[in-house]
């Protein structure tokens, strides 16, 4: 591989927190999106676990890509994956018993959260190990950092706290439906659609730009 | 959460049934399976082949997983390779699906596209495996409730597509077109599902 094949770090890096965001752009992982965002802090606990996941399976995989034959990547990539999964769920069960629990079935269910195989497919199948980790470590934190918005609005709307701090005071009535399924899926389709109005903008500025 | 499970009578059966179709459905409840829900429910026949397919999965998985769980995982207190077990299986019986539908059903593996070999990630055939052994169902209760759950699967994707053929000629918003507006049905659908909540 030539120099200037080699993608820069910070562009694939900066490449999973905004121009390809898991969540908002390429819409993967919907299931743990929408289960784990009740509160701020099931939120950010997934999304550090996915991200520990990612950085180390991309990691892996990417040392191992010029090894495994092609025919049977897809399931050499699960077994990783799982490898890795299977170390956050026993080292949560044993440090963080809360968060174990009340991310239940959600911590397995990280080996088939599509973002992790999408980016071993698509990224660590083709590239070096360090850009790999990069890439994983730039959507561990896109991811997070979409879940966490998500998880802001529901709790603040749903209890009128964030991550347990009362904000909206005593007199602020609950919206429950927002903490429970219905408002899971209606408050991603609503940020869903206002990430698409502000990306839109600012690629309408950058066009602006280039044609100024 | 999970419903208790006797199969001892044909009334406790049918009551399983309507809860894990209508009162605990995998999408609008358990938050399980929305990839494919949203992805592939453009058109009725291609949601209604997508989700006889994950049907057919997720009963076999559940055959698989539960006894693999109890007869060798168990015993040899390997559980905590329950995971990686599982996911194996589930590869397997998908490849398996696939052969199978490419050489029956050629229209419907057309059709079906990506998505067939991405029935080994939707999570809800590794839920369903989860919740079996966490439930501690034996084998039988274990593979009604793949089944049971993946015709729940089935009606809200079908159901889904149904609503979204006809989103395809109603004025939206351009950046509200596609996942956003699904969501938003999504979220009204599942208003409606948790009017079934008091039945069982």
């Amino acid at each position: 591989m030539s120099k200037s094949d080699k993608p820069k770090l910070t562009s694939v890096f900066l490449n999973g927190i905004i121009t390809e965001n898991p969540t908002f752009r390429l819409v993967l992982g919907t299931c743990p999106t929408i289960a784990t965002t009740t509160s701020v802090i099931n939120a950010v606990g997934m999304g550090a676990a996915a991200s520990f996941v990612l950085i180390g399976s991309n990691f892996v995989i990417s040392l191992l890509r010029n090894f495994i034959p092609d025919k049977v990547r897809i399931p050499c990539f699960i077994v990783v994956i799982c490898t890795f999964v299977t170390i956050v769920q026993l080292l949560l069960q044993a440090f963080v018993q809360s968060l174990y629990a009340s991310l239940g079935m959600f911590i397995p269910l990280i080996v088939v959260n599509c973002i992790i195989l999408a980016r071993a497919e698509a990224f660590a199948s083709k590239n070096g190990p360090l850009a790999s980790a990069v890439d994983g470590l730039g959507m561990g934190l896109g991811f997070t950092l979409a879940i966490s918005i998500i998880a802001c609005v529901r709790e603040l709307l749903g209890t009128g706290c964030i991550a347990g701090i009362n904000l909206l005071g005593s007199g602020y009535e609950p919206m429950l439906i927002s903490t429970m399924a219905p408002g899971g899926f209606m408050i991603f389709g609503l940020t869903l659609g206002v990430a698409n109005i502000i990306m839109k903008s600012i690629e309408k500025k950058k066009k602006a730009k280039e044609a100024a | 959460m999970t419903p208790v499970m006797q199969t001892n009578s044909c009334g406790n059966v049918l009551l399983f049934f309507v809860s894990c179709v209508l009162s605990h459905n995998f999408i609008f409840s358990r938050f399980l399976g929305c990839c494919p829900f949203l992805g592939v429910s453009n058109k009725v026949e291609t949601a209604a082949g997508m989700g006889l397919a994950v049907t057919f999965v997720m009963g076999l998985a559940s055959l698989f997983t539960s006894a693999v769980y109890q007869y060798v995982l168990y015993p040899l207190q390997l559980t905590y390779l329950d995971t990686i077990s599982f996911i194996l299986i589930i590869a397997g019986l998908v490849q398996f699906v696939e052969m199978f539908l490419k050489k029956s059903s050629p229209a419907l593996y057309k059709s079906l596209g990506i998505y067939l070999p991405l029935i080994t990630t939707n999570c809800a055939v590794l839920g369903v495996a989860t919740l079996n052994t966490s439930a501690q169902y034996d084998i039988l209760s274990a593979v009604l409730n793949g089944v049971f759950g993946a015709l729940g699967f089935l009606l809200a994707i079908t159901l889904m597509a149904g609503v979204r053929e006809r989103l395809e000629t109603s004025h939206i918003p351009d950046q509200f077109k596609g996942f956003p507006i699904g969501l938003f049905i999504a979220g009204l659908m599942s208003v409606a599902f948790m009017g079934f909540n008091g039945l069982v």
